[in-house]
């Protein structure tokens, strides 16, 4: 067990390190372009954004749930990358050469995306609060809505990782990227909340899981436990399934590469 | 185990890998003494890398088994990584982190004590002389640095038996000189080392045995010497003048069958050909030359070189995109 400790804790300690190391990167993960999205996009649409529609006082404070949620994908997508780079120069084969458990490699990844995005939706809601958004339900609320992040983390992760073990080159890899990121936005409750989206968008938007994130998390920070409470053990339900699914699917990639 | 003296380090029987219906390697079997340098010599696409993928336990085999040290690969792999150190073939490094890091991670890896780690990465730095630019970022060394680190990295576990995939792949004169040198001291202090290479004078200069491997199958196996005194005789290579090179299929003709001779090579510009003794074979070549009515720009023997044992042995040379003329 403290093997097992000792190695994940090393293997962590160099993705901080990494970034660390990268000061310009190490700002712009922090402060990543997400917030743009808040800050432009939030104020852009301030006055074409009917308060009746979007169900809230301004659109910025509709926007910020969505904005949470749109830095959890990104960053669950981009998780896999970097092993995606060790499996590609050799690295990954000199890690796995010595005697880890097989999963500790992996783990360390999903310990590493998962604080990381931890810090960035603080900030999120740090600058939110700085435009006048305070989460209605307090802190408890924020440490609600990181753990709904982690949770749909975890799975958005898995399937990156999945990915970077299936692809042959980093190319495709951020092919694939791309093509998932964006419908996958448009298709959720982010920018529009479904109600006022044409039908047939509403309609696909309801399978996205990010759509349920986001419904969980909105009225966290807009109106209260009352109207929280149901979304969440809804939100609870789907991503597990959700979870289960994406891990189920990156082990199987996993095994294929390390044979 | 015992085999004429000798400890087994390493035994491979009937080794397998198939790879998407795609045979890499094809029924492997040999074995590695305990001190010696082994090398896996062949082009590439050869399956070197995969039997050593399957040695060092990062590869399951389709067919056969094996065993390091007396431990299965597959079913023993964990006991199998405590003993074995190993560098991979791309330059597997972080650039971000310094040489120190990359070891002090590794120490982690092996379940080391902090102290313990610290204390072998000292003795290594010192050994692969890389002491001054430890603390420096990994992206700030020069291709023979990082493979002193690659090396470094290798050695951390204190390993019983050292895998190297090509080690001196790329490296300029000096540095490849500089491993070479490593390599030996290491031999000295005990461990055994398994390399693959697709150098021929690396193969004859370092390695103690040799299993040369050609489209998945080992083609010979003993030492350098063994392998160039099994071909037999001598060679006589003849190159002729740049605009007769139509003559050279004639000249093997004229030559086949004669009883001197004992095998003959064509290439483009002339011939290599085995014989028995060369004093009294030239006579019959210049002979035959003569007949065939082909000028001969050039004459030379030598004794049986690597590169001749590896033609004899695949029927074509070890890289196909250099003249022979340009192999030391």
């Amino acid at each position: 067990m403290s093997a097992y400790v000792q190695e994940i804790g090393a293997l962590t300690m160099r993705w901080v390190r990494r970034l660390s190391r990268e000061k310009f990167s190490l700002v712009f993960t922090l402060v990543q372009p997400m917030l743009f999205w808040l800050i432009f996009f939030g104020n852009l649409f301030q006055r074409t954004a009917d308060a009746q529609v979007v169900q809230a006082p301004n659109y910025i404070s509709f926007l910020v749930a969505g904005v949470v949620v749109m830095t959890v994908l990104n960053n669950g997508l981009a998780g896999g990358v970097d092993l995606l780079f060790d499996k590609e120069n050799g690295f990954l084969e000199r890690l796995l050469s010595t005697p880890i458990h097989r999963t500790s490699v992996v783990l360390s990844r999903f310990l590493f995306v998962m604080t990381i995005t931890c810090l960035q939706i603080l900030v999120i809601l740090g600058v939110a609060a700085l435009f006048g958004v305070r989460p209605a339900t307090g802190f408890l609320g924020v440490a609600v809505i990181l753990f709904i992040g982690m949770l749909f983390g975890v799975g958005l992760t898995a399937i990156s990782m999945a990915i970077a073990f299936s692809v042959k080159s980093h190319g495709d890899f951020f092919s694939a990227l791309g093509f998932l990121s964006l419908p996958l936005i448009f298709l959720s409750s982010a920018l529009v909340p479904l109600a006022a989206m044409p039908a047939w968008m509403s309609m696909l938007a309801r399978f996205n899981p990010m759509t349920w994130a986001i419904d969980a998390i909105r009225p966290l920070i807009l109106s209260g436990w009352a109207e929280a409470l149901p979304r969440l053990g809804m939100v609870v339900a789907i991503m597990v399934v959700f979870d289960a699914f994406c891990l189920y699917g990156s082990a199987r990639a996993f095994r294929r590469t390390i044979g | 185990m015992e085999v004429v003296g000798r400890t087994v380090a390493i035994e491979a029987s009937g080794l397998g890998k198939v790879y998407d219906g795609v045979t890499a390697i094809d029924g492997l079997s040999f074995q590695v003494f305990a001190g010696e340098i082994f090398g896996l010599l062949g082009p590439n696409g050869a399956g070197k890398s995969t039997t050593l993928r399957i040695l060092i336990t990062i590869l399951r085999p389709t067919a056969g088994h094996a065993t390091v040290l007396g431990h299965d690969v597959v079913r023993e792999a964990d006991r199998v990584r405590h003993l074995i150190g190993y560098v991979p073939q791309e330059r597997a490094i972080d650039r971000f982190l310094t040489g120190r890091e990359h070891l002090l991670l590794l120490g982690d890896l092996y379940h080391l004590p902090k102290s313990e780690t610290r204390k072998r990465i000292a003795e290594i730095l010192k050994l692969v002389d890389l002491e001054e630019q430890a603390d420096r970022p990994a992206r700030t060394y020069s291709g023979g640095m990082k493979r002193k680190l690659d090396l470094a990295c290798g050695l951390l576990p204190n390993p019983k038996i050292l895998f190297l995939d090509e080690p001196t792949l790329g490296l300029d004169v000096q540095s490849r000189l500089r491993i070479w040198d490593y390599v030996r001291r290491l031999r000295e202090q005990g461990i055994t080392i398994v390399m693959t290479t697709n150098y021929l004078d690396e193969a004859d200069r370092l390695c103690d045995r040799l299993a040369i491997i050609d489209g998945g199958r080992i083609k010979a196996l003993g030492s350098p010497s063994e392998l160039k005194a099994g071909l037999g005789g001598d060679i006589i290579s003849l190159t002729v003048g740049a605009s007769e090179t139509a003559c050279v299929d004639r000249l093997a003709s004229e030559l086949k069958g004669l009883p001197s001779i004992r095998a003959i090579s064509t290439k483009q510009t002339g011939l290599d050909i085995r014989v028995e003794s060369p004093e009294k074979a030239l006579p019959v070549v210049l002979e035959a030359a003569n007949r065939a009515a082909c000028r001969l720009e050039f004459i030379d023997y030598h004794r049986p070189r690597l590169d001749d044992v590896f033609v004899a042995l695949t029927g074509h040379a070890i890289r196909e995109e250099f003249p022979k003329a340009e192999e030391p």
